[in-house]
């Protein structure tokens, strides 16, 4: 086991490397460096030359990119070019905001997919069972953007006026209004993943349901909400956990749309922002920092799965 | 008395495909979009550009089957436009990724080895990359247009592609048929192109339709942000971006592209599931 938890661990560095390349390669063929950026079309092509000599654009593209790496090891993430902040405050901030909605959208599908998909797996040729799943197709067939325009409409529009079109209070601006203007993003972002969640543990709860040990507990006269909950249950939900760190690496994309929705200042968000600007220190660090985030998430999910179920061996 | 004009393999799938009601509604819904955003926009009774700045954002009408849009355009007719961009960018994407992943695929798996190990590799680390960010990425490298969002969404989907075509080219490498044209000395491109294409066709045919529909959720996804389908051209995920704006004086703007945009996806989901249900069970 040894082994494989370091293989694993080399092997998130080793994607980390890499993807640190494609973003700088990505960020660095663009049209127009980031010294014209600063200094706006009407610079002369010496101070255009000077600046660039001063960032170090003029040196070779490997040159460039050990430095940023350097630079990124040390602590040293530079300053935003259109924000002229620290990136480490800004990302800091953004970061905590997305981890609160990304927590409570992942709370709110456990909670709602494990017992539906339950649910389903329990009424498996019932009305109930079809309707669960027809609808999970449908959650996740429908883009976040129209969700989400679509929840707006419903419950913040003038004929509701239940919830906040979007935005974001910070948490020490009372508790009732931080957490409104996180249901309508989380919900967005829980009717999209529902259908991993319902799915997964319906086929789990099914494939255990047929098992010798069900039939055992059942034959020993236990009553059938033991049956579910000890036995069916606790194997049956193994897969959906590595569902649910799947599920992570999807927010990870969706989280941008959103955001972008419901004006939340996240991750996401701050993207969009970056590329719309051109602002490239800002934008190379948050994508390394979401890539970051979901190859550990995913390790960690791993790691969980395996701790919980000493039955799988790995290499 | 006339199932049996048929050969035996026939009657399996024709009767698979009654049985089969992910196949079936799914081909409906498809049948259905392409003719109507083929055929709608030509005999639709409004320009898509022609703008009524008087009659803007009204309810659906006698005149306005669906409505119009903040400049008076009529948004039946742009949503039937709408629907040919979104099938290119689908259709154009996937088959971009095909292109790219095939032959790496085909490739990897016929020679193995070291190139397989280096190449499969670095397909992980892209696909350990969210797609939606990945086509960012390459959006921010290359500038925001269809044909960006279609390039950026094809090179996204070209490592799952890949790992599908070489697993396949795996299990057919070892075919007695493949031996047979090493031994009459056939070159390697012959065998790769002539023997193990041809039967690793089904299965990449199948991963090519299953992701048409996730193709055009991030390609309307780019448009919605405002970084793949520029104005004025006529594009569901860029419809629904100008529509948040007029959101509580009509709805409409939102519902006619949104509901578009969704059936055509579950179409297409529900017509891959199908397919692969289909050729899964027939096996």
């Amino acid at each position: 086991m040894a082994p494989y938890i370091l293989n694993r661990v080399l092997s998130i560095f080793f994607v980390l490397i890499a993807v640190s390349f494609i973003i700088f390669f990505a960020t660095h063929i663009l049209p127009g460096s980031a010294a014209s950026l600063i200094l706006g079309e009407h610079a002369t092509k010496e101070s255009l030359r000077t600046l660039e000599h001063e960032m170090g654009l003029d040196k070779p593209f490997y040159v460039q990119y050990l430095n940023w790496v350097k630079g990124i090891v040390s602590g040293h993430w530079g300053d935003s070019l259109v924000m002229k902040q620290p990136v480490v405050s800004i990302i800091k901030l953004r970061v905590k905001n997305s981890a609160f909605l990304a927590v409570f959208s992942l709370a709110t599908l456990v909670l709602i997919g494990i017992p539906l998909g339950t649910l389903a797996a329990l009424r498996q040729k019932g009305k109930l069972g079809l309707a669960i799943m027809t609808g999970s197709y449908i959650g996740i067939s429908i883009p976040e953007f129209v969700t989400g325009i679509l929840l707006v409409l419903l419950f913040a529009g003038p004929w509701t006026h239940l919830l906040p079109t979007g935005g974001y209070r910070e948490f020490s601006q009372g508790i009732s209004a931080w957490l409104k203007h996180l249901i309508l993003p989380s919900a967005t972002l829980t009717l999209i993943l529902l259908a991993h969640v319902v799915r997964q543990t319906r086929s789990g709860v099914i494939e255990v349901l047929k098992s010798n040990y069900v039939r055992t507990a059942r034959l020993k006269g236990a009553n059938e909400s033991r049956v579910i909950l000890r036995h069916t249950l606790r194997n049956g939900l193994l897969p959906t956990i590595t569902v649910l760190a799947m599920d992570l690496g999807y927010l990870m994309g969706s989280i941008v749309i959103v955001e972008e929705v419901f004006a939340y200042p996240g991750m996401g968000r701050l993207i969009i922002y970056a590329i719309t600007n051109r602002d490239i220190p800002l934008l190379e660090m948050a994508v390394l920092i979401i890539a970051a985030i979901y190859t550990v998430s995913n390790f960690i999910a791993d790691m969980l799965y395996m701790y919980l179920d000493p039955r799988i061996r790995y290499r | 008395m006339s199932e049996r004009k048929f050969p035996p393999s026939v009657t399996k799938s024709h009767y698979l495909f009654i049985q089969n009601p992910a196949l079936v509604i799914g081909s409906s819904i498809l049948a259905f979009i392409i003719l109507v955003s083929l055929v709608g926009p030509v005999i639709s009774r409004h320009a898509t550009t022609e703008q009524h700045i008087l009659k803007r954002l009204q309810g659906p009408s006698l005149t306005y089957l669906f409505g119009t849009d903040q400049y008076g355009r009529d948004l039946l007719s742009r949503t039937l436009l709408g629907g040919r961009t979104s099938l290119i960018l689908g259709l154009g994407a996937v088959a971009l990724g095909l292109v790219l992943g095939i032959p790496i695929g085909l490739i990897t798996g016929y020679f193995k080895g070291r190139t397989d190990e280096i190449v499969m590799r670095f397909m992980d680390i892209l696909l350990s990359f969210p797609s939606l960010l990945m086509a960012l990425l390459i959006i921010t490298a290359l500038g925001a247009s269809l044909s960006h969002a279609i390039l950026a969404i094809g090179i996204a989907n070209c490592p799952g592609i890949a790992r599908i075509v070489r697993s396949a080219t795996l299990s057919v490498r070892n075919e007695e048929f493949v031996f047979a044209a090493e031994a009459r000395g056939e070159s390697h491109f012959y065998i790769m192109a002539s023997e193990i294409f041809p039967n690793i066709l089904p299965p990449t045919i199948i991963e090519g339709t299953i992701r048409i529909g996730f193709a055009m959720l991030i390609g309307a996804s780019l448009s919605f942000l405002g970084l793949g389908v520029q104005p004025p051209h006529a594009d569901w995920g860029l419809m629904i971006r100008d529509s948040r704006e007029y959101l509580f004086l009509s709805p409409w703007p939102l519902i006619c592209p949104g509901i578009a945009l969704a059936v055509t996806i579950i179409g297409f989901n529900l017509f891959g599931d199908g397919l692969r249900d289909m050729v899964g069970g027939s096996e």
